[in-house]
């Protein structure tokens, strides 16, 4: 096979004394969608975050197309081409569609002034790609509906050329035409050979979505699998009871045989 | 504002007429009430109110505080408060004091009377207040402290490091030409105030016409030509209608006969000179449009109302949350080192209780200005209003002869019940 695009390795962190993330170890190919599951609490999150620079790993590498790299914040994770969309939205409520897409990486004039217009006209080119019926340019973001919410979200993602895409809970908040919506984009990233971590709640997005899951529990990991490989229940009892079944790789957070049949 | 309400909703003619020319409701509700209650002085007053000398002593008493409520609509969109402004201006004032009556009008320095002085004496102040402030903001931004605690702090501290500085004396008389930033000793005079109304009338034109083509050129939908103009006109009239009126408010003859007197020049009969826009004015429009500017056009001002809107989106889209907050609490020392300039030119001394209680003046303008104290929400021309809107109540209530005890019960009951307008406004938009 080829170099993963993305290696977590022994990837540990803790706050106050609590292992939210141990020895964790993840890859990711080009062109591949990745599902992360497990409970509330099972640190994919926490683990996700310290890949977009929102939290610093007290140990472990993490490597690039093979190349060990180091993320200290948001923007040196952008700088790899690493987008995030997050559980939250992350979005400024008070500022229009624009103003967040481009928050933090504003198009400016000449002269250094923010270029709103420019920002405006750019906006309105991805939206009609991603969602052709937005038409709240000039309304801050709380006046969205959850969907439009979460196009605004993407689009910000997708803009930038990301290479390496983390979505958190992308479709929680959204209804079934809405969803459908963020599958097809899914699709369409995976072709442009975009590598996606998608985290979810839902086993079902999960079977039609993704290529291979990773499952952790209490900051461990259990195991990760191809998705043609295990069944639902199987997904179920990794998620659970941590029990690691036959077609999958356990890692170190697989209950042991013994302890199952007790 | 929305694009759907463009192509012109189904209402009555008021209605599409006022979405056409897509003002702010707000400002325009604003604009209403301070018209309301400068009609009903005049009317009290017996048409005392509305007087050229009345419109320019407001104009100039609002200067000070109208300039650090522009700084204070940062401070409160990042959601923090500052109470340390009016005890901050005391101490820069005091600074600036003692400069140029101590150090640089000393003989061995630049002597008195030194036309330097007064620039140099602004530059120290703004330097002690950007640096004052910049600290403020270390200690809320990389320490956690709260903004309320710190800047409480600095209410004590400063007030009274002031107190240190000059002993407790008053410090003047001030150098003259220092003193023309105070408003009546130091005007524009008629001709220069014409021309400053005609190039702002120019500038706004400008922007329109430039803002209208950049759209268009982008394929944005624009408003109809008619509304477009008429705005222009309103602007226009009311630019050149406040240079009239400062225009209109003649210097006594008496005044005007002992200038002439100092110039060696005898003053013709029947001679009436008007005094302009004050230089205190002009410093406030320049900090409106600057900050302004900031605000809209700059990626500091971006920032500032993302941060507001959402922390942790903004921190999360990479922005550093912690020196921003320095930065807009140095922006805030600045302005509080510029008005105490205006307000110890005005006295023509630095006193010890200069800018007292003017801490809760400034937070009054900026939220009733519609600067939301939840955070993520204010404007720079709101803030000003504002200070324009409790200036004109509290010198309207003195005119009238109403109990000083009386002004300030009126005063507070106002600041809630805007506050209190403003909720039920945003509940109602859905803003």
């Amino acid at each position: 096979m080829d170099t993963p695009l993305v290696e977590m390795k022994n990837m540990c962190i803790s706050f106050g004394g609590v292992h939210a993330v141990d020895h964790v170890t993840v890859d990711l190919y080009p062109g591949e969608v990745v599902g992360l599951l497990g409970h509330n609490g099972a640190g994919k999150s926490t683990l996700i975050k310290i890949l977009s620079g929102a939290y610093k790993a007290d140990s472990g590498e993490i490597m690039i197309n093979g190349e060990e790299v180091h993320i200290h914040s948001p923007r040196d994770a952008r700088s790899h081409n690493i987008e995030t969309i997050y559980q939250t939205l992350a979005l400024a409520d008070n500022l229009d569609a624009a103003s967040n897409l481009f928050l933090g990486r504003e198009l400016t004039t000449p002269f250094g002034f923010v270029d709103d217009d420019a920002m405006e006209a750019e906006t309105r080119k991805i939206m009609s790609k991603l969602n052709p019926n937005f038409k709240k340019f000039h309304a801050p973001v709380k006046a969205l509906s959850g969907g439009q919410r979460q196009s605004v979200a993407i689009a910000r993602a997708v803009y930038f050329n990301a290479r390496i895409l983390i979505m958190d809970e992308p479709t929680a908040a959204l209804g079934v035409h809405e969803t459908q919506m963020v599958a097809e984009l899914i699709q369409e990233l995976k072709k442009q050979g975009l590598g996606i971590f998608l985290i979810s709640h839902d086993i079902h997005d999960v079977f039609q979505l993704c290529d291979r899951l990773a499952v952790m529990k209490n900051g461990q990991l259990v195991g990760s699998a191809k998705t043609t490989d295990v069944t639902d229940d199987d997904v179920l009892g990794m998620i659970i009871l941590g029990k690691c079944p036959p077609g999958a790789t356990p890692g170190p957070g697989a209950l042991v045989d013994a302890e199952v049949v007790g | 504002m929305s694009d759907t309400a463009l192509p012109g909703p189904k209402g009555p003619a008021a209605r599409n007429f006022f979405a056409a020319l897509q003002l702010d409701t707000r400002l325009l509700g604003m604009i209403g009430a301070f018209v309301v209650l400068c009609l009903i002085f005049n009317v009290v007053t017996e048409g005392r109110f509305l007087t050229p000398r009345n419109i320019f002593n407001l104009t100039i008493q609002t200067v000070s505080v109208a300039i650090m409520a522009t700084g204070m609509v940062f401070v409160i969109v990042t959601r923090h408060i500052d109470l340390s402004v009016g005890s901050l201006l005391a101490t820069v004032a005091a600074v600036m004091a003692v400069v140029q009556t101590d150090i640089l009008a000393h003989p061995d320095v630049l002597g008195l009377g030194h036309p330097a002085i007064w620039v140099l004496a602004v530059i120290a102040g703004i330097i002690v207040g950007v640096s004052i402030g910049a600290f403020q903001g270390w200690m809320i931004g990389y320490l956690g402290i709260p903004a309320f605690i710190v800047t409480l702090g600095g209410l004590l501290v400063w007030r009274n490091v002031a107190w240190f500085i000059t002993s407790g004396q008053t410090i003047g008389p001030l150098n003259e030409t220092f003193t023309m930033l105070g408003g009546i000793g130091g005007t524009l005079g008629e001709s220069a105030s014409w021309i400053f109304g005609i190039l702002a009338v120019t500038l706004v034109l400008w922007l329109q016409i430039a803002s209208r083509r950049r759209k268009a050129s982008h394929g944005f939908p624009v408003k109809p030509a008619w509304a477009e103009v008429t705005l222009g006109a309103i602007i226009s009239i009311a630019i050149l209608g406040f240079v009239g009126t400062l225009n209109a408010y003649h210097i006594p003859a008496a005044r005007l006969k002992r200038m002439f007197e100092a110039a060696g020049e005898t003053m013709p009969e029947g001679l009436e000179v008007g005094y302009g826009i004050p230089y205190s004015v002009v410093l406030l429009i320049l900090v409106a449009v600057a900050m302004t500017v900031t605000a809209r056009r700059t990626r500091l001002g971006r920032y500032i109302f993302a941060t507001g809107g959402n922390p942790d989106a903004a921190e999360l889209s990479g922005i550093n949350t912690r020196f921003l907050t320095v930065k807009i609490f140095a922006i805030m020392g600045g302005l509080c080192a510029l008005a105490a300039a205006v307000a110890s030119a005005r006295l023509g001394f630095s006193t010890n209780d200069l800018g007292t209680l003017d801490e809760l003046r400034v937070i009054a303008a900026a939220v009733i200005g519609g600067t939301a104290l939840s955070g993520g929400v204010g404007t720079i021309y709101g803030a000003i209003l504002g200070a324009l809107i409790m200036q004109s109540l509290q010198s309207g209530m003195a005119m009238v002869g109403v109990d000083a005890p009386l002004q300030n019960i009126v005063v507070g009951v106002v600041l809630v019940l805007a506050v209190l307008v403003d909720i039920i406004y945003r509940k109602r938009t859905g803003e």
